[in-house]
């Protein structure tokens, strides 16, 4: 039975409270009105005129900047007279500018509800991940992994908080608390015949009715697999053990629908013009991967505490496998999604990757690097799958690129080129970081962590590579 | 210096497994196994080093990244540069993208091919090449384990027979 250190618990809520600084210092320090907007620019195109000495090089800068925003508008405003949204000739550059501002001003207060929306999100998904990761091994009946369901039942626990948080995140996004969901905006439908078109399907009723049948699902699973799994441990028979096998196979039909339509409902619709039919995947294998780096973090961290005894190399060693393997299989969906749009080169869907590389240049490469060079590199050998820190090494990088590569997904439709990662984005990772913390090693100290009755707890503990 | 050897048989790899160890165990010098099938962890028991082949097929990728690269780019860029859908083929970095499938297919051709190719050679076989194994029945459902000689045969002979063997032969090897 594990003990909830109170070095850990101590550690977890200083996460949370530096983390709530951090995003209240993001809110409160987000511009109020056009004027705050303007001296923000003035300031940022200050810097910007001193790195080009030359004062016609600045305007030209400065203008570029403000046709680039401007055709993004265009762009987030099409269908919508092509004539008024174009209108470079048309509008007084005065009413330019402050339309512009306005354009700014909504961005920078998009910015530190995104930051929360993307660590948010994460954090959830990486307990649905490893939920997932758990209901797969149950459905294969799994020799080698019996003795880590109780870390991946303790992290699955999280999701009951994080689906919660998210839920009132998309809730508030339909009352109209925040704006990083266009489509939720009536007056931006009213001028755009794309969005007006999927309306059926992305309105805020329909939207919320589907996400609370989604978390609704993955959470009545994840506690009738959790009940199941300690009646099983007191059972005289295997009966507990069959319904967790037929429960896991049910959910992961349920899971593999309702994971992709959540994909293009929290993460695709902020782009609600631009699409692809991969991204379901795309986004379940940067998640699962960053799941199964907290399964193995988890584990390393309890086996260095001395619990798991029965947990040998062999089984990290397997982990590792699943590390390095979903990586590339990121890599794979990443590098096909981006080539087929790339090389068909459509207006409508290139604007996607134009945003990233123009804007989001380091953090959209630097992800690649993060996700597959570096894994790739490290994990490759045998031997080092079975090391301690490189493990560790690995999955430190393998999760700040999961995250930054959620962020190249939200950040670009919702705050453009004003992204930073600053208090609100770290201080959202580090509030859900210290909830995670918290809730998954509670859950982790209320059962025995090894599941004895499973009928593969034998094979489990003697597995060697 | 006599080239005997003693060929022990076995009908179960789990008992052969045990044999093994306490071959071992027993500090006698392991010649060869022969098996029907490949069984797990056999060559750990054996003590056998670990195989560098995955550093071969590492290093074998690579060659074929690299010829992957210089292919394309003298192909592509240098050689005959085309306009293919609007990109024309100036700068290989602007291309590079519609070329990763190549390479990504070249590594794998290459890592695939001369591991074989290696493990082929390293293992001494090749086409119409005549069998090792010195019974047929290593190919069907029997284990062959063949000990060098060293000492007394007979105490040898009686060790084997307690390992679970079903037939034990001396044998002498030319």
């Amino acid at each position: 039975m594990y003990t909830f250190s109170s070095k850990l618990k101590t550690f977890s809520f200083i996460l949370m409270i530096v983390g709530v600084l951090g995003i209240g210092y993001s809110f409160f320090t987000a511009p109020k009105d056009i004027n705050d907007v303007e001296a923000i620019l003035a300031s940022q195109h200050g810097h910007h005129g001193d790195a080009h000495a030359e004062g016609a090089e600045h305007h030209d800068a400065k203008d570029a900047h403000v046709n680039t925003a401007h055709s993004e508008d265009a762009h987030a405003a099409a269908g919508h007279d092509a004539h008024d949204a174009h209108g470079a000739e048309a509008h007084e550059a005065h009413d330019e500018h402050t339309h512009h501002l306005k354009h700014v001003l909504q961005q920078l207060q998009n910015k530190p509800w995104a930051g929360v929306y993307v660590a948010a999100l994460f954090f959830m998904l990486i307990s649905l991940g490893a939920l997932a990761f758990y209901a797969i091994q149950n459905a294969a009946s799994a020799g080698w992994s019996p003795v880590l369901f109780r870390v991946m039942e303790g992290i699955s626990a999280y999701l009951i908080p994080g689906a919660v948080i998210v839920f009132l995140l998309l809730v508030l996004g339909v009352m109209g608390s925040h704006h990083l969901f266009v489509w939720m905006d009536k007056d931006v439908v009213a001028h755009d015949h794309l969005i007006q078109g999927k309306s059926g399907y992305l309105n805020g009723p329909f939207f919320l009715i589907r996400a609370a049948l989604f978390m609704g699902g993955w959470i009545f699973y994840r506690q009738y697999a959790r009940k199941v799994s300690l009646a099983q441990d007191e059972a005289s028979d295997n009966l507990n053990f069959k319904k967790s096998f037929k429960a896991a196979a049910s959910f992961l039909v349920f899971f593999i629908v309702s994971e992709s339509i959540m994909s293009w409902d929290w993460i695709m619709s902020v782009d609600p013009h631009w699409f692809s039919t991969l991204f379901g995947w795309y986004v379940f294998a940067s998640f699962v991967v960053s799941a199964v780096t907290v399964i193995a973090m988890v584990t390393l961290y309890l086996k260095s505490q001395g619990y798991l005894e029965y947990v040998n190399t062999s089984h990290i060693h397997d982990l590792a496998k699943f590390m390095f393997g979903f990586s590339v299989f990121w890599t794979y969906l990443w590098f096909s999604q981006f080539m087929l749009i790339w090389y068909a080169d459509i207006p409508e869907e290139i604007t996607y990757f134009v945003t990233r590389i123009e804007h989001y240049n380091l953090p959209f490469f630097g992800m690649v690097v993060m996700n597959f060079v570096l894994p790739v590199l490290i994990l490759v050998n045998t031997d080092f799958k079975r090391l301690t820190w490189i493990v560790v090494l690995a999955g430190t990088i393998i999760l700040c690129g999961h995250y930054v590569d959620f962020f190249n997904m939200i950040m670009p439709a919702t705050v453009g080129d004003q992204w930073f990662i600053g208090a609100g984005e770290i201080g959202s990772i580090l509030f859900f970081m210290g909830l995670f913390i918290f809730v998954v090693f509670s859950a982790i100290s209320k059962a025995p962590l090894l599941a004895k009755r499973n009928p593969l707890i034998e094979e489990s503990k003697h597995f060697h590579y | 210096m006599s080239n005997k050897v003693i060929h022990v048989l076995y009908n179960d790899d789990d008992i052969l497994m045990d044999a093994v160890k306490q071959t071992r165990a027993a500090h006698h010098h392991i010649e060869e196994v022969y098996t029907p099938f490949p069984v797990h962890g056999l060559d750990k028991a054996m003590g056998l080093a670990p195989t560098r082949l995955a550093i071969c097929s590492f290093l074998y990728g690579l060659v074929g990244l690299s010829v992957a690269t210089s292919m394309l780019y003298y192909i592509m860029i240098v050689d005959w540069p085309q306009d293919i859908g609007g990109k024309p083929s100036f700068s290989f970095i602007q291309n590079m993208p519609a070329f990763v499938p190549v390479m990504f297919e070249m590594t794998v051709f290459f890592a695939a091919h001369l591991m074989v190719i290696t493990f082929y050679m390293r293992s001494k076989l090749w086409p119409f090449k005549e069998a090792e194994n010195p019974d047929v029945r290593t190919t069907d459902d029997h284990f062959l384990m063949e000990v060098s000689v060293h000492g007394d045969v007979d105490q040898m002979v009686s060790f084997f027979e307690n390992t679970g063997a079903v037939e034990v032969k001396v044998i002498e090897k030319h």
